[in-house]
């Protein structure tokens, strides 16, 4: 898919796919960052059901964001393998250094729950930017953010 | 000629692979991506082939390049031959067994499907049934009866979905096999399709697994260039087609029929259960639903036949498990073994003990939805039944260690909290009783810390469980209750309870 792509386009070509509006609407936000409000009329008229319909499935999936998002996402594991090595401390030293708490956002980094990366043997586990990190900390993050 | 294996594994890459591979190369020498070993405590694991020589390197950081291949042996990081390496030689690889040997997709893409492309399914059916195989996912159903009644019901499509939507904290067998050894899967599912009729099979795969996706597309498409799957399966004339699904975040997808329904591109919520999904599944049609070491394990099976799996292991626990050692563990990673090693054996003897060097406390199996047990446990043989009888579950194979720093009612508020974000929503006892536990659990800690009695509020916290339990649709509001009265019963000290004895 193309960052440019239309919702209409990216509908359009999963339209006779199983699953096709679950696979439309992830692509939407791939390609866009979010699904708008407008765009989930779009889908809802390709597919051919009400906008609810649409509404309702957008709601669902955490990865179906809503609104714009900023350009960088930080996501701290809070499931048990990682809280046994310090994945609640971990979370409060990145809140502090950020300055945000877990689901909050400002204009350049949201910090986000994540429940298991698969990396629980090697946990504190972070992602940034959908770049893995094991035994993290607060350090590891400094180096991943742009300046 | 040198050769060096950098793995491509999350688990490698999270701890710096990518940056050794590109040291390794900018050094002369050629670099191969394999999987992972699963020996997650030594990640990134770098093995370097000469003559005939393959030593294996642990923790290797992209600057220790230069003097690891001066070194070679002698270097202090230098674990000897990887094939005998301790760790890894003690294990009884089945599904796991070339998994990291080379990149993933030079591996054969088949091993026993040749012999059974020709065969009547019923055939196949009977060493599945031989093999005592029963689903890795967490329930433990005996295979060959989904499998036969998916053969067995009349209808125009029948579908196989692998349930790759791995959510449970402390398991990565699912991704480590995605990741290092894909074929595996794909030739699994094509001979599940031959036994139960099958054309057409999805794999379901979590998203934040994004390094398994990009490598399970890539060895589809192989897989469809090179015959494997199609219209005509190696020139059979049998038809199977497999696609990757990816989800869009939401742990209550590994369900089977909240899966079936994300599936289908709806929100995923789960499903009444009769029917059962062989029955009426994907589109109402009848689906093999299994997760993806169940899947994986058929081509073993269907090689060396169902009784030589039925040796492995215990009693009705037939066959290896991959365990994976996760949380406060000094050599955590996968432990792929025969059921009935015992939870000690496991623990103390494959994983060393806690990586804080604290003594241990509790130890949690089978995901969140897993009992907590104590170290007075430790001799209990990890078999379906023998877990049974302790309250306890194997799921998925997960087990994860906790130090004596742990405080047991925030892992039972935990519970109740993980509940509320992934309830699906479609049953009360899940949706309103997750969010009702957490807040008397914070009443509960709230009356600890200013040292009042905590009875009133543990009486709603098993009251509320017993509802759960009792009454929601499907196993994430039927089993929450597990780790907190697990935590309650083992540990009442940490509720405000007297300790026991």
């Amino acid at each position: 898919m193309e960052p440019g792509d239309s919702a209409r386009a990216i509908a359009l070509r999963n339209k006779d796919r199983v699953g096709g509006v679950l696979r439309a609407l992830r692509e939407i936000v791939l390609a866009h960052g979010h699904v708008s409000r407008d765009q989930e009329h779009v889908v809802a008229d390709v597919f051919n059901l009400s906008h609810a319909e649409i509404r309702g499935v957008v709601s669902f999936y955490h990865d179906l964001k809503t609104t714009p998002q900023p350009p960088v996402e930080v996501r701290v594991c809070q499931a048990e393998a990682c809280q046994a090595v310090g994945g609640r401390e971990l979370t409060a030293r990145v809140e502090a250094l950020l300055g945000l708490r877990l689901g909050e956002a400002n204009d350049s980094v949201v910090l986000s729950a994540v429940y298991c990366l698969g990396l629980c043997a090697q946990g504190p586990a972070m992602m940034v930017n959908g770049r893995p990190l094991a035994r993290a900390d607060e350090r590891d993050l400094r180096a991943e953010m742009p300046p | 000629m040198t050769t060096a294996f950098v793995p491509l594994d999350t688990s490698a890459v999270a701890l710096g692979a990518d940056a050794v591979a590109a040291a390794l190369a900018n050094a002369g020498v050629a670099v191969v991506r394999n999987g992972s070993r699963g020996l997650a405590w030594a990640e990134p694991l770098v093995e370097i082939a000469e003559d005939g020589s393959r030593l294996a390197f642990r923790n290797v950081h992209a600057a220790q390049v230069p003097d690891i291949l001066a070194a070679r042996g002698a270097h202090p990081r230098c674990l000897g031959e990887v094939a005998a390496v301790e760790a890894l030689r003690r294990q009884t690889r089945v599904v796991f067994q070339r998994c990291g040997e080379d990149d993933p997709l030079v591996l054969p893409k088949v091993t026993a499907l040749k012999a059974w492309l020709g065969e009547d399914p019923n055939a196949l059916l009977a060493e599945i049934e031989a093999s005592g195989l029963r689903g890795r996912g967490g329930a433990g159903f005996p295979a060959h009866i989904k499998w036969r009644a998916v053969a067995a019901t009349e209808a125009e499509t029948k579908y196989l979905v692998c349930n790759a939507d791995e959510g449970d904290s402390g398991t990565f067998a699912d991704r480590i096999l995605l990741e290092g050894d894909p074929h595996l899967l794909i030739e699994g599912m094509a001979l599940a399709a031959i036994a139960t009729g099958a054309e057409r099979g999805f794999v379901y795969l979590r998203s934040e697994y994004p390094v398994a996706k990009d490598l399970f597309q890539r060895a589809l498409d192989a897989a469809y260039a090179d015959g494997v799957l199609g219209d005509d399966i190696m020139g059979s004339g049998r038809v199977f087609h497999l696609e990757l699904f990816v989800g869009a975040g939401a742990y209550i997808c590994g369900e089977e029929t909240s899966l079936l329904d994300s599936l289908e591109g709806k929100r995923g919520e789960i499903r009444a259960k009769p029917p059962l999904p062989a029955h009426r599944g994907l589109f109402g049609q009848p689906t093999l639903v299994h997760n993806v070491i169940s899947f994986a394990s058929v081509p073993a099976i269907l090689k060396n036949g169902g009784d030589w799996y039925a040796a492995l292991g215990v009693g009705a626990s037939t066959g290896t498990m991959p365990f994976q050692l996760a949380g406060n563990i000094e050599r955590g990673g996968l432990v792929e073994v025969p059921f009935g090693i015992t939870l000690g054996d496991l623990v103390l003897g494959y994983g060393g003990g806690t990586r804080s060097g604290r003594p241990i406390r509790t130890v949690q199996i089978g995901g969140p939805l897993g009992a907590y047990l104590t170290p007075d446990e430790f001799d209990t043989p990890l078999t379906y039944e023998a877990m049974a009888e302790r309250g306890a579950g194997i799921g998925h194979g997960g087990v994860v260690v906790f130090d004596d720093t742990v405080d047991m009612a925030e892992q039972a508020r935990y519970a109740f909290a993980f509940c509320e974000v992934e309830s699906c929503g479609k049953c009360t006892p899940c949706r309103i009783g997750s969010v009702r536990g957490k807040e008397t659990m914070d009443a509960v800690l709230a009356a600890r810390k200013a040292g009042d009695n905590t009875e009133g509020k543990l009486a709603i916290v098993e009251d509320l469980c017993e509802v759960m339990e009792s009454a929601s649709l499907c196993q994430m509001g039927g089993m929450t209750p597990i780790p907190v009265v697990s935590a309650l019963r083992r540990f009442p000290e940490d509720f405000g309870r007297d300790a026991p004895g």
